[in-house]
């Protein structure tokens, strides 16, 4: 593919800076224009003020949009095309685990059987997604190491936030709680982990990462205490490495009365090649959004299921599903739960895209899995380690941390870079994160690429960092060839206009 | 069956690249003692066709709205959902974008974000909205934390006829934070405004209060409005978005923020999830709010384009700073809203008010005629209402579903003590009389 001749780029006989500005849904249609005929009314028909408090009612009609259908379609649809996504192009967005979704979940998720059930209706009449949930609680624990899971968090973040509150409730069953108020995150950490540790109450401790990217542990040593309530890790981290001290920190913080939290964001690189569980790890959450392939729809739905060893279960939320030998059932009683952190059971839907996956991958297809994802990463590494610096020489597991300090010195920063890249018809990796490294350009290519794609990559990045010593100011003033070009993010904080006012 | 496009050539030219003999070469750095050496304990792998027998048999294990009729509700509803909807959500340069981190290629998903929050104040007749939270339970709790920090005070109020598995998760997060819970009694199906007015105090951060509420009611919305601003609290309104084409809205009646599941809006009813909390504000609260925002900005042409805008409030920058640590939302529930609203426009959600308003009402005369069941109170409601039965109410109900093919209502003995006779219907516009007549008639014979 050449310079920016990508997917769903529009207009290509008209300058682009002479396109009109797409319409938004207010500024189509028509007063009095109908898309959709509800059904008439086939009982007596009675005056709505016999029925309703006049007080209660609604003086004005909403004011939404009136458009026809077509009118609907198209502007979705235009819409769409102005939008990469995984099924358009590459999509190395490092931690976020953008691989490709299986087409054949869509169509499981949207049985009947699992798209129009209601979640209060009989157990007896739902045994079939019971049992799906029964049967995923229990492979997530296989491939985490651990006792039993909840499936009620909707996403990682709360997923985080639950974990949490089950190391509270631990220490608070054991009398522990008003000593123990602090959980300790790694400087590496997702942005979410700290925020995560200050909505469940408790008191961040941040300690830093050692020289081979691990956890530096003289200072978690110094760090931990009787005041530990738990420690977040992610491993391999967000550096893309596996801690090879992991039983160390897992005795250190035990040894400190601590539980430790495995923040499943990286899983990928691990399927049935290493357990949470087995490196120590209490209470694990995954992201299905990400190692189970479900697609993540432009910011969510996701699902951040939470696996905990045996001595965790008694506080894990209602309900849990049981089964007797015979019929699935809904658990209540459980009198230590945290209580509910969603309503009803969870994202079901991602849930059957999750079951779907690994039932068509099995154990050997989930280690493939964490195999191509760790062979594509390092393949990458090595042919970028060229042209950018790599501040972590040593194999990375699922991605890896390169840095633009090279091509800083000529004024192009990695968001420069990452803009530069859209030109191409690809996606940018993460930028700017993790944050102790300095122009980080954070690469996660996933086991679902070809080699082609992952060498096509390479060398628009490899043109790239050409650019930036030959003519910088083609990469600071990019990108050049997107539907727009790039934006005014500071204006837009500043004077917030969040909601469309006609006229304005 | 596996997802990996790899070939053995490829393999070997990229070991080669990279410098090593094998894969396994390169996970040498995982301790021997936490490798796993067998393979994992799962069943083995399918190919596409079995995957698909083995989903189809589970999901026939349920019994699904297209072959049973369903007046259960209580927070998940079975409405309407035009054709378009699926066929929006279905594309998958929509379904299969992340968040749009990179605003340039991510205008469709920014666009889109951005008109959801526009239709949500058109509905709720504030002034911003959010990209959407996980649930409305989520949404009504982040929103009780966001007046404890608007107003430095740290105690809730809550009316018990809020759905309970709401306050379940309000009592999760705010008890988290040590901020108090206090649950204000419900009398004839409605929030005991009394016991309202004397639960306001000067150290009261919100009152929430659900408008219709969990048994379908509609609260007298302007007065508990009234008694918390009167407390120098905030007022929380959590709504369900269908019954704003005809009930005021919240922006009225001077609700603060305006909370609620967005479910209905074209979203499958799916066992519960994935669904969509909603969340609206009066402008001045706009930088407390949770979640992500769209906002309009130019690009370098001068061309209209989208950001997510506001992050300094996020948990990205603001690390343990952040409020809230919401991050991944439910941004395609909130197309399929986007899309639901587009097609069935202005006079459409006043048309879905109507159909369930009266079918609703219907359903109540033809039930509450039945003997042995009986009106529960005489509270004005939407689409959902509350009867006493007599009889075995467990068996009625199972005998409904396994006999007749119809399912619901639901028994409230399991969330309201003094409630064990009370049963939950709800009849939205996708029910029709013939329905109706049938549920009435099987009743006849059972209740």
């Amino acid at each position: 593919m050449g310079d920016g001749i990508g997917a769903g780029r529009a207009t290509e006989n008209v300058p682009a800076t002479e396109q009109p500005d797409p319409p938004l849904l207010f500024e189509r249609g028509a007063p009095g224009r109908v898309a959709y005929q509800f059904p008439e009314l086939d009982v007596p028909a009675r005056p709505l003020e016999q029925l309703i408090p006049a007080a209660a009612l609604r003086k004005e009609p909403a004011p939404l949009p009136e458009l026809s259908e077509i009118e609907v379609v198209r502007h979705f649809t235009q819409a769409s095309r102005r939008n990469h996504a995984v099924d358009v192009d590459f999509y190395p967005l490092g931690s976020c685990t953008m691989k490709y979704n299986p087409k054949v979940n869509e169509e499981a998720a949207q049985l009947p059987g699992f798209a129009r059930i209601h979640p209060y209706q009989p157990e007896e009449s739902v045994q079939g997604a019971l049992e799906l949930m029964y049967r995923l609680e229990r492979y997530l624990c296989e491939i985490a190491g651990l006792a039993r899971a909840t499936l009620q968090p909707a996403a990682g973040a709360h997923g985080e936030l639950t974990g949490l509150l089950l190391i509270k409730a631990y220490h608070k069953d054991r009398g522990q709680h008003e000593q123990r108020r602090e959980i300790i995150v790694p400087d590496s950490a997702h942005g979410t982990n700290p925020a995560s540790v200050t909505m469940s109450g408790y008191r961040m401790v941040q300690v830093p990462t050692d020289a081979r990217g691990g956890v530096d542990v003289k200072a978690l040593r110094k760090a931990v205490g009787p005041q530990t309530a738990g420690l977040m890790l992610t491993n391999p981290n967000t550096l893309g490495l596996f801690d090879e001290n992991i039983l160390g920190i897992a005795r250190i913080v035990h040894d400190a009365g601590g539980l430790l939290y495995y923040d499943g964001a990286n899983a990928n690189a691990i399927l049935g090649i290493s357990r949470p569980g087995d490196m120590g790890f209490d209470i694990v959450h995954f992201n299905l959004h990400k190692t189970f392939s479900t697609p993540h729809g432009g910011g969510g739905p996701g699902s951040g299921p939470i696996a905990v060893r045996e001595s965790i279960v008694p506080y894990l939320p209602v309900p849990l599903v049981e089964f007797d030998g015979e019929r699935y059932r809904l658990n209540y009683e459980l009198p230590k739960s945290i209580g509910r952190v969603r309503s009803f059971y969870g994202n079901f839907g991602v849930l059957v895209r999750a079951y779907a996956y690994i039932r068509a991958l099995g154990p050997q297809g989930l280690r493939r899995v964490s195999e191509a994802a760790v062979l594509n990463a390092n393949y990458l590494m090595r042919l970028l380690a060229e042209d950018y610096h790599l501040p972590y020489d040593r194999h990375c597991k699922h991605e890896f941390v390169l840095s633009a300090v090279r091509q800083k010195r000529h004024g192009v920063r990695a968001g420069d870079i990452a803009k530069r890249i859209l030109d191409f018809g690809m996606h940018a990796p993460t930028v700017y994160f993790p944050l102790i490294v300095e122009e980080a350009l954070m690469i996660e290519p996933t086991e679902t690429e070809t080699k082609g794609t992952l060498d096509r990559f390479a060398a628009v990045m490899k043109q790239i960092a050409r650019e930036a010593e030959s003519d910088p100011e083609r990469v600071t003033s990019a990108p050049h060839r997107t539907p727009v070009r790039r934006l005014d993010e500071v204006t837009a904080a500043r004077n917030p206009v969040v909601c469309f006012t006609p006229g304005a | 069956m596996d997802y990996v496009p790899m070939t053995d050539a490829e393999r070997r030219e990229m070991l080669a690249r990279i410098g090593v003999k094998s894969v396994e070469d390169l996970f040498e750095d995982i301790p021997e003692q936490v490798r796993l050496r067998r393979p994992l304990n799962l069943p083995p792998p399918m190919s596409e066709a079995e995957l698909l027998a083995h989903m189809r048999s589970l999901a026939a294990r349920n019994a699904d709205l297209d072959r049973y009729t369903s007046f259960l509700g209580a927070g998940a509803y079975d409405h309407l959902i035009p054709s378009v909807v699926r066929h929006v959500l279905s594309r998958s340069e929509f379904y299969t974008a992340y968040t749009p981190y990179q605003a340039e290629v991510s205008q469709g998903v920014l666009q889109t974000i951005f008109e959801y929050q526009t239709l949500v104040c058109q509905l709720t007749g504030l002034d911003a909205a959010n990209a959407s939270m996980y649930d409305g339970a989520s949404a009504a709790a982040e929103a009780a934390l966001m007046a404890v920090g608007a107003t430095g005070r740290r105690r809730v109020a809550v009316s018990a006829a809020v759905h309970p598995e709401y306050r379940r998760v309000m009592a999760t997060y705010l008890g988290n934070q040590d901020v108090a819970l206090d649950t204000v009694p419900w009398r004839m199906g409605v929030t005991n405004l009394d016991a309202l007015q004397q639960a306001a105090g000067t150290d009261l951060a919100a009152v929430v209060v659900q408008n219709p509420n969990f048994f379908g009611s509609i609260e007298e919305m302007q007065a508990a409005s009234e008694i918390a601003h009167r407390a120098g609290a905030l007022f929380v309104a959590v709504v369900d978005p269908i019954s704003l084409g005809i009930l005021a809205p919240p922006g009225e009646y001077g609700a603060d923020i305006a909370v609620g599941e967005g479910q209905g809006l074209g979203n499958a009813i799916g066992f519960g999830g994935p669904y969509l909390g909603f969340f609206a504000a009066r402008r001045d609260l706009i930088r407390r709010m949770p979640g992500r925002i769209a906002g309009v900005t130019r690009d370098v042409d001068g061309r209209r384009g989208f950001v997510l805008t506001l992050q300094t409030r996020e948990q990205h920058i603001r690390r343990e700073r952040a409020t809230s640590n919401i991050c991944t939302n439910q941004a395609l529930n909130a197309l399929a809203a986007t899309a639901y609203l587009a097609m069935i426009g202005r006079q459409g959600i006043r048309r879905v008010g109507e159909l369930c308003v009266q079918r609703s009402h219907y359903a109540y005369e033809a039930l509450t005629g039945i003997p042995g069941i009986r009106p529960m109170w005489d509270a004005p409601f939407f689409k959902e209402f509350v009867v006493e039965m007599d009889g075995e109410i467990p068996e009625i109900l199972t005998r409904l579903w396994q006999e007749y093919s119809i399912i619901g209502g639901l028994p409230l003995g399991n969330f309201y003590e003094g409630l064990e006779r009370g049963v939950l219907w709800c009849v939205t516009e996708a029910r029709t009389r013939e329905d109706i007549d049938r549920l009435a008639g099987v009743l006849r014979q059972l209740a």
